[in-house]
């Protein structure tokens, strides 16, 4: 087991991303120009895998932070520490990725208190400045340190909704599910399950998807499907595999995890 | 318990003499006293007290219940015996007297069909998942109906409204399965877009095709959902269905090529109709019904033609808004076909803008599915954009009756929300016995917000200090282990306590808590006739001052006007809704509410519980403000409308919301404690101080 700073853990092996689309260009292109960079996209479509791979491309260190509904501000910048009667000030995650150049994920940023989204402003326009108000500094951001957020615009309750002063500082790329083609090599790569069943997986996935909106909030991501293929990869009989990693994660529904069993049982 | 006495032929008459009315009809109730007077003492109270439960029904009912019942009970076990007389009942409420009368006389045949309802399966209790398990495999939404024969008309699929032709329920459950599959991959593999081309088919054609249909479907189940077909041949087996012969067999075998298509089961069925008899159907197969099929797919394209082209020109004009170079004329829209095996049509069509895929909106993109399905491709005329000025209004847009032209004619239930009712003396629920309908309140723009607002200024202004002050109750916490800042008088005693040689404590930081509230509140408005003249006035401007208040506090809120005229004509008014934001719109809506018909109430209640339960907030409450009792122009008044009032509270309650009551009937001591608890209600006394008490019980309520 090895410990790392946050801010020096550096991606070593290349992570297993397809592109889907020329979002890799894109943000490469923003990142060159400083812009901060919003992803959108339902859960499990690959945005946080995204990040992983463009860290190790572009070897900057990822510092991630999963924002919830108790994530103040000082959570963030830093605060202070009493260590044998002394007062120690103890970087938080963003001003670390600020003062080493790194790259500062912010995953679910709407989960985050309204207050914690006001301190990556002054980061995300041509400024690049994190005030600490507590030390009275103000901290200049490395030219290489960039800020990327992410965000579920599935969710249709008027509380988690980005405010249009936070939404309009970014570069927004859209993530989808990959079309079926490249979601069957995703999923049979990742999971090392055969491409028969593969398709079979993500043939499922697209009725889930049928589903959303009558029901279901969500169809099965492709993080889903990648569960369910490693358990039918490790010899789960592929009913029981869907209907553990797949139907009980989307619902808890009796009658909506009834229906989606028959789907999976009807498929394999 | 004392075991009940046992009761005497004569006594036994009075009873039901009394239950049934005698007085006033020509009923006779010596019969069936006698034989009651046979049985042993508790049973002859068990069904004196179903007799007694029908009759508050009908009188006709109970007396051919008691006519009827000692025969009827020796036949059946309780369940069975039970579920007679409530199916008696949903029979009266539904069809009326005669049919209820029929259930009740054919109870032998009851008896005799309750051995197939055990082991048969009901549409009714699998619907759901059926119509789930359909839109998942399809995307395209197709509805299921009732029906005798099995069929589709290629937008709903018909199926029995039971099946009980297999040993078990859950068999019959796959049997349903299975069948809908049927129906849908006839649908999906354009069985019907073949059939179309064959001009004025015959009978004998249509079977024909059918039967060898069935066995290419079969074999696209077999590839597309191979663990449907499983469950296909083992219901084959258990069914006993005959084996094909040979010749079939060997038409089983040319079918089941991958690249053969609806269309060359055409050309089989034209080749062969002369020399090959059709093979009877199996159980899980539906017939098609080519009328039916023709007449619903004709109008569904004609509809989609003009939907996709208006869609086309709508989907040009936003893109000339956002770019306005080049000039739209010059734009045209083609399509581009790509061989996808994964589709079931294996095609995959791209519609293109000047050789650029263009961006369907996702209900092009359903059209498009649809379209596609219908032809197995996209016709070129299609993709002409056409504006909607070329079509009738009708085709554009699916039709929605008016509310008022509802309640004329019998469409009362169509389109409604149906909601069930609680009978006390049945004790039982009334299936779908109310039909709830929304209706739009005309907003009025008068002076009446300006006059109210005007009026109570000053209490407006102390309303939203005090409700601010309810906004964010921070707290700063001291002497924390974790938080966001030093506690420097914690800190000071620490060190002074380490200086002494004590331990030092490590709560030394400061925490902020924030409380936020996270509430959804409805508001149900009483807007009986009762109301009209000063209590509406009072209700308007409570409102009105209400939303003022709420405005300053940010939780969420609704409000709802109930009213009611007969079961059949149970209406909502939304004053406001949970996402609409309190304006002009929603003032001068609160200032159109006028006094209705009367108040029944359980069926308010039970639609205002389904719409807080959409909301994700922590707490839900739902106030009532009323002026009286439920009441309604049929039976719904005294106990009936209170225990079903009850009912619905209850349900109410068991679904995580908490019911309230405002009201000004000084009398509602008397039943308000049985409906909403002991603490949760208001009486005011002084209908003008309505406006002031709103807010301050809300404010109280929440806090």
């Amino acid at each position: 087991m090895r410990t790392f700073r946050l801010d020096e853990y550096r991606i070593e092996d290349e992570p297993y991303y397809e592109a889907t689309g020329d979002e890799i260009t894109l943000f490469e292109a923003a990142y060159n120009n400083q812009l901060p960079i919003l992803l959108k996209g339902p859960t499990g479509c690959g945005k946080t895998r995204f990040m992983e791979y463009m860290a190790w491309r572009l070897q900057r260190p990822l510092i991630t932070v999963s924002c919830h509904d108790d994530l103040t501000a000082s959570d963030l910048v830093g605060r202070y520490l009493i260590k044998g009667g002394e007062t120690v000030w103890i970087d938080g995650p963003l001003t670390q990725a600020v003062k080493a150049g790194g790259i500062c994920y912010l995953d679910e940023i709407v989960e985050a208190r309204k207050d914690t989204m006001v301190v990556i402003h002054p980061l995300a326009d041509d400024r690049r400045v994190l005030p600490i108000e507590k030390l009275g500094t103000l901290i200049e951001a490395d030219p290489e340190f960039a800020i990327a957020i992410s965000y579920n615009p599935g969710y249709q309750s008027v509380l988690k909704d980005l405010k249009q002063s936070t939404r309009q500082r970014f570069v927004a790329l859209e993530f989808g599910y990959p079309k079926p083609e490249l979601e069957i090599t995703i999923v049979a790569r990742e999971s090392g399950l055969d491409r028969a069943l593969a398709t079979q997986l993500v043939k499922f996935a697209g009725m889930t998807r049928n589903l959303k909106g009558s029901g279901l909030e969500e169809g099965a991501s492709t993080r889903l499907l990648v569960h369910a293929a490693k358990l039918m990869a490790a010899g789960v009989p592929p009913v029981s595999a869907c209907q553990s990693a797949v139907a009980q994660a989307l619902t808890d529904d009796p009658e909506m995890l009834a229906s989606v069993n028959e789907l999976s049982s009807s498929l394999f | 318990m004392n075991s009940p006495s046992l009761l005497s032929h004569s006594a036994i008459q009075q009873r039901l003499d009394e239950l049934l009315e005698v007085e006033f009809s020509f009923r006779d109730t010596e019969a069936p006293a006698r034989a009651i007077a046979q049985l042993p003492a508790q049973r002859q109270h068990y069904l004196i007290s179903w007799i007694e439960r029908i009759a508050s029904t009908h009188v006709e009912l109970g007396f051919q219940v008691a006519c009827n019942s000692v025969a009827a009970e020796a036949l059946m076990t309780t369940d069975v015996f039970e579920a007679w007389i409530f199916h008696a009942m949903d029979s009266y409420d539904v069809e009326g007297l005669r049919p209820a009368l029929l259930v009740i006389e054919q109870y032998q045949q009851f008896a005799s069909q309750q051995q197939a309802r055990l082991q048969g399966a009901l549409l009714q209790d699998h619907e759901g998942v059926l119509q789930r398990f359909l839109q998942g495999l399809s995307g395209r939404s197709l509805k299921l109906a009732a029906s005798e024969t099995i069929y589709t008309d290629t937008e709903t699929l018909y199926l029995p409204p039971m099946q009980s032709l297999l040993s078990t329920p859950e068999q019959n459950f796959h049997l349903y399965k299975v069948t809908t599959a049927l129906l849908w991959a006839q649908i999906q593999f354009g069985s019907f877009r073949a059939l179309r081309t064959v001009e004025a088919p015959t009978a004998e054609f249509i079977q024909l095709f059918h039967a060898l249909e069935s066995l290419r479907l079969e074999t696209c189940l077999q590839r597309e959902l191979p663990g449907l077909h499983r469950v296909l041949q083992q219901i084959k087996t258990v069914a006993d269905e005959t084996e094909l012969d040979a010749t079939w067999l060997e038409f089983r075998q040319q079918l089941a090529n991958p690249g053969f298509s609806a269309m060359d089961t055409v050309i089989l069925a034209q080749r062969e109709l002369d020399r090959l008899k059709p093979i009877p159907l199996n159980c899980y197969q539906g017939q098609i019904n080519f009328e039916a099929v023709t007449a619903c797919m004709n109008a569904r394209i004609e509809k989609e033609k003009a939907r996709f082209k208006v869609g086309l020109n709508t989907l040009l004009e936003e893109l000339n808004k956002s770019n306005s170079e080049p000039p739209p004329s010059d734009k045209r829209f083609t399509k581009q076909q790509e061989a996808n095996p994964s589709t079931s049509e294996g095609v995959q069509i791209e519609i293109l803008l000047d050789d650029m895929p263009a961006p369907l909106p996702d209900n092009m993109q359903s059209l498009k599915r649809s379209i596609l399905l219908d032809f197995g491709d996209i016709p070129d005329e299609y993709l002409q954009a056409a504006g909607p000025g070329d079509y009738d209004a009708k085709l554009l847009h699916d039709q929605t009756r008016d509310a008022e032209d509802v309640w004329q004619g019998s469409y009362h239930e169509e389109g409604a929300y149906l909601y069930d009712e609680w009978d006390f003396q049945r004790r039982h629920y009334r299936k779908n016995w109310c039909a709830v309908r929304e209706r739009a309140v005309k907003p009025l723009h008068d002076d009446f917000v300006e006059k109210t607002l005007d009026k109570y200024h000053g209490l407006i202004k102390h309303l939203r200090k005090t409700f601010e002050a309810l906004r964010h109750e921070n707290r700063l916490l001291k002497r924390q282990p974790e938080g966001d800042d030093v506690d420097i008088d914690a800190l000071v005693e620490a060190l002074a306590d380490a200086h002494l040689g004590f331990e030092m404590t490590d709560r030394l930081l400061t925490k902020m808590q924030r409380n936020e509230r996270n509430i959804a509140v409805i508001f149900m408005v009483d807007m009986s006739g009762s109301t009209k003249g000063w209590i509406n006035d009072a209700e308007r401007e409570s409102l009105l001052l209400l939303c003022e208040a709420l405005e300053s506090l940010g939780d969420r809120y609704a409000i709802y006007g109930f009213s009611g005229m007969t079961r059949k004509r149970c209406e909502l008014f939304p004053i406001k809704h949970f996402e609409e934001s309190y304006d002009t719109t929603i003032r001068a809506r609160i200032s159109g509410i006028e006094p209705q018909d009367y108040t029944r109430m359980g069926f308010a209640i039970r639609h205002l519980t389904q719409v807080l339960q959409k909301t994700d907030a922590k707490t839900r409450i739902l106030i009532t403000l009323s002026d009286g009792k439920p009441d309604d122009y049929d039976s719904y008044r005294g106990e009936y409308g209170i225990e079903d009032t009850r009912r619905a509270l209850i349900e109410a309650r068991r679904g995580g919301i908490h019911p309230y009551c405002i009201t000004i009937d000084e009398e509602a001591r008397d039943y308000l404690p049985h409906l909403y608890g002991p603490a949760a209600y208001s009486v005011i006394s002084d209908v003008r101080s309505l406006p002031l008490k709103v807010s301050d019980i809300y404010r109280r309520l929440t806090t």
